[in-house]
């Protein structure tokens, strides 16, 4: 046995058991649906968790100065209001999938980090491309 | 260092396999960079073509190690012991070109390079153990014993592919579930997004083909000379 990769080999299998045991079985439910914190809110009251759902429809509000960035989540049941500061990622929009990693601060979710479940499905532009009007449209919204 | 035979060249049928990779591989970037943007994310699909071929081979050589580790077990033939390790090999190397990729297209799309959801904790797992298994393998002096304990790991491996593939369907994650859909016998992209990526898997795969033969050759030279040494 040559012991420095018999070393190495160990802190593997200990690193593997960590990923396995702790990681893993906190990953296996990576975010919290809006109705299952409105079935139990005082379970995640104050502790740091991930919410997953939907941006709903017209419920977005940034102001480009402040960074402040204001929108509701939802499950198509519960509708949770969130606070987030910074820049919206680019696929940030009306009925994206999110994920929030924050805490809930009474009634509000407090975002931290704000991250984009896009779908599996993968589609040319409808007309093969983009027109000039949506290539102004999406400049607009950029500024 | 003074061989008096010179060390062969290719074999022919290994370089027929690297040209022909190559030449596929470059006819699917073509496709690739020819295919439409995505409605949603632009251009940044195009990471997926890369992507999903290095993910694949990653799958496939982890399963050709278990399967050579099996071989070796049943005719303990060191020959197919070599094969195992090299094909392990590889598919460390292109599950960490997938690690790679996934993060560089993780960052844009869904605004970090890493989170510890289901098909990433999985893949750290699944990575981590095939790098255990080279620790393992140099580790152990004794051949016979270490390719034994070898073919044990390549074996064990394995049942972290379905796991890995799995878990974006068994658990909340935030990695999209698969395009080409096997279980549903669906595929959610154009046609020539399709094609793109197709070429690109069929390149990867006569990559790693070529790779396996000329690794496993070099492996049987090594043997040769480390017998020849005492």
């Amino acid at each position: 046995m040559k012991t420095k990769y018999l070393i190495g080999f160990l802190i593997i299998i200990a690193a593997i058991a960590y990923l396995a045991f702790g990681g893993l079985g906190n990953s296996l439910v990576y975010y919290v649906l809006p109705s299952e914190y409105a079935e139990n809110p005082a379970r995640y009251e104050g502790k740091r968790i991930r919410l997953g759902g939907l941006v709903k429809e017209g419920s977005i509000r940034f102001d480009p100065r402040t960074l402040e960035l204001e929108f509701v989540v939802t499950d198509g049941v519960v509708e949770i209001p969130v606070r987030h500061e910074g820049t919206p990622p680019e696929l940030f929009k009306d009925n994206q999938g999110v994920v929030v990693e924050g805490r809930f601060d009474g009634k509000v979710f407090k975002g931290e980090n704000l991250l984009i479940k896009h779908s599996e499905t993968y589609q040319a532009p409808p007309t093969g491309g983009y027109t000039p009007d949506e290539v102004h449209r999406l400049i607009e919204e950029a500024k | 260092m003074n061989n008096a035979e010179k060390p062969s060249k290719l074999d022919p049928t290994s370089r027929a396999l690297l040209v022909a990779g190559l030449l596929v591989f470059a006819a699917g970037q073509y496709l690739a960079f020819k295919a439409p943007p995505d409605v949603q994310q632009g251009y940044l699909i195009r990471i997926l073509y890369v992507h999903v071929a290095a993910a694949w081979v990653a799958y496939l050589a982890f399963f050709v190690a278990m399967t050579y580790a099996v071989l070796y077990l049943w005719k303990q033939n060191p020959a197919y012991d070599r094969l195992s390790a090299a094909s392990a090999e590889i598919g460390l190397v292109f599950m960490l070109l997938t690690l790679f990729g996934g993060m560089m297209w993780a960052r844009p799309t869904w605004g970090v390079f890493w989170t510890w959801e289901p098909r990433l904790t999985t893949s750290a797992i699944l990575t981590a153990f095939y790098v255990g298994y080279f620790l393992l393998r140099h580790a152990i002096e004794d051949p016979e014993f270490r390719a034994k304990a070898a073919a044990a790991a390549a074996i064990l491996g394995v049942v972290n592919i379905p796991i890995n593939y799995m878990s974006v369907y068994w658990w909340r994650s935030i990695h999209q579930t698969a395009t080409i859909d096997i279980i549903n016998r669906k595929t959610h992209m154009d046609a020539s997004m399709l094609v793109a990526m197709l070429v690109n898997l069929l390149a990867t795969t006569l990559f790693y083909i070529a790779f396996l033969r000329i690794k496993g050759a070099i492996a049987a030279r090594l043997a040769e000379r480390e017998e020849w040494d005492g």
